[in-house]
């Protein structure tokens, strides 16, 4: 799981949450992969994201120290700026840990990069 | 040549035939670089022709050609430069013998270069079209067409991503063509994000990545997502699968940077935060015939789950009707795509119950393309292509 994809899950499903957001990372393994830089996108994604919920989650991985604490103005021309937050977004991977749930504490294992978030059937809101 | 439009035959091969409207389409277009932008993202475009005469009658036609301006016909008339001509008798047949008429008949042209069948300096298409109606073909063409190929469409994108050379597959993965289509259906792009919440084993992923988008999947099936289903092809269903991902079909294709994620979810319950907006969401959500449409849930009341098979359970699943899961398909798509973002999506049609006003809608989307695909004499499915228009009352 990319940051960028932690920026916009939710555990929202899960029966009384309300925000579900943003959900908490314990990562026992983590890989830094490299990822062709794109301008366009990334420049076009910050504005859609929520950027101390990035912040935050690259400091629990321990990859927020290039990277400013507060989105930084006029960014569009500043590609020092976009390529540390490219980093950040697509570059640093967890492969294996938990996604918490800030509500319930409920854990949602990552395997294999992959988050599972379903529930079990006596979980889930209906 | 600036304000004046030239005259382009757009050659569409012969299949997927509702996603087209004519196999000839003449095209008016500025210059050459038009046409052959257009032809960077056509899988269903074989040649963009730079049209030199166009008629219904041979003699016109033959007339048109002959009094061609020197300056269209000239530069590749050079002793210099090498030449081959085409020759596409449509919808009838020709012999050898008959084909090479055909291209003497041109010799008026005056072409004085070499001809060169491999790689010419310059090709000409000639195309006779007797019409679609195979059981009724005319004695004479209902057209004649001649002109210079520009341009090939993306035809060879659909073997290089053909799903026989694909490292992972699933039982129901869309082929490359269609995948294809799909991918410029939805307007994909360099730096688009794309979403696919059905994605399975990813192969709506592969051409959105192929065109520049970043793509994101879901999909309620672990097995699949893990590459732990049952193997689909047929010489290797006695060994389990290896290796086999999305992310390894990425590598294949060298488009591993365009991979952003895939996530284990139920596409019916709520799990993405407002901070998700897309251009595009391109699916093929489950039919409920090759694959099962389930959401998460139990029939049973009241029913909880013992501490000691927590770690293990697997959650069980109910039956996620069509209807449902097409409404939940779009207020989702009204929710997270940008606007003028679009959601293109298949639906299954029973042939004999199909009208188009039943297909699935939403006030904040318009329903732009329609096309059928049939698979039986009585099943089809449509790929429908819809556009974002406003945001939603109601949101988070």
């Amino acid at each position: 799981m990319r940051l960028l994809t932690h920026n916009m899950l939710t555990s929202k499903c899960v029966k009384g949450v309300m925000q579900g957001y943003p959900l908490g990372i314990q990562a026992t393994k983590v890989q830094v992969m490299e990822s062709d830089f794109n301008k366009d996108f990334v420049t076009r994604v910050i504005p859609k994201l929520d950027y101390s919920t990035l912040w935050n989650a690259a400091k629990t991985l321990g990859y927020s120290a290039e990277l400013p604490e507060t989105l930084v103005e006029n960014y569009e021309g500043n590609e020092e700026f976009l390529r540390k937050v490219h980093h950040v977004l697509l570059e640093i991977e967890v492969v294996e840990g938990d996604l918490i749930c800030p509500e319930t504490g409920r854990k949602f294992p990552i395997t294999s990069g992959i988050p599972n978030m379903l529930l079990n059937e006596d979980e889930v809101r209906y | 040549m600036t304000g004046t439009l030239k005259k382009y035959l757009m050659w569409f091969a012969n299949e997927h035939l509702d996603f087209r409207l004519q196999p000839f389409w003449i095209a008016e277009l500025s210059n050459e670089e038009d046409v052959k932008r257009l032809a960077s993202r056509s899988v269903t475009l074989r040649y963009g022709i730079e049209l030199w005469s166009h008629s219904d009658n041979p003699i016109h036609f033959h007339d048109t050609l002959r009094r061609l301006p020197s300056n269209v016909l000239e530069p590749y008339a050079r002793p210099e430069v090498s030449f081959k001509v085409k020759v596409e008798v449509f919808g009838s047949s020709q012999t050898q013998e008959e084909k090479v008429q055909r291209i003497e008949s041109f010799s008026y042209l005056g072409l004085r270069g070499p001809v060169k069948l491999n790689k010419p300096d310059v090709a000409f298409q000639y195309i006779e079209f007797y019409g679609l109606d195979d059981k009724n073909v005319p004695d004479q063409p209902y057209d004649y067409y001649f002109g210079r190929i520009v341009t090939e469409g993306q035809r060879d994108l659909i073997s290089k991503l053909s799903l026989k050379k694909r490292i992972f597959i699933g039982n129901t993965s869309m082929d490359s063509q269609l995948s294809l289509i799909m991918a410029n259906q939805g307007l994909v792009k360099n730096g688009s994000f794309v979403f696919d919440p059905f994605v399975g084993s990813g192969s709506l992923l592969v051409a959105a990545a192929q065109f520049g988008g970043y793509v994101l999947g879901a999909d309620i099936d672990y097995l699949m997502l893990h590459g732990r289903s049952a193997p689909t092809r047929k010489q290797a269903r006695h060994k389990p699968r290896h290796e086999e991902s999305v992310m390894a079909n990425m590598k294949q294709y060298g488009l591993s940077s365009q991979y952003v994620d895939l996530v284990i979810a139920d596409f019916s319950l709520p799990l993405w935060s407002k901070t998700l907006k897309l251009d595009a969401i391109i699916t093929d959500p489950p039919y409920g015939v090759r694959e099962a449409m389930e959401r998460l849930g139990t029939t049973k009341e009241n029913k909880k789950i013992s501490e000691k098979h927590l770690a293990t359970h697997m959650p069980s699943k109910v039956q996620y009707t069509m209807t449902q899961l097409l409404h939940d398909l779009l207020v989702f798509a009204a929710r997270h795509l940008r606007i003028d973002g679009r959601l293109v999506t298949w639906v299954p049609v029973i042939r004999s119950e199909y009208e188009e006003t039943n297909l699935p809608k939403h006030e904040c989307l318009r329903l732009l393309d329609n096309s059928e695909q049939i698979l039986s004499t009585n099943a089809s499915r449509r790929l429908l292509t819809y556009e974002k228009l406003k945001e939603p009352m109601v949101g988070y």
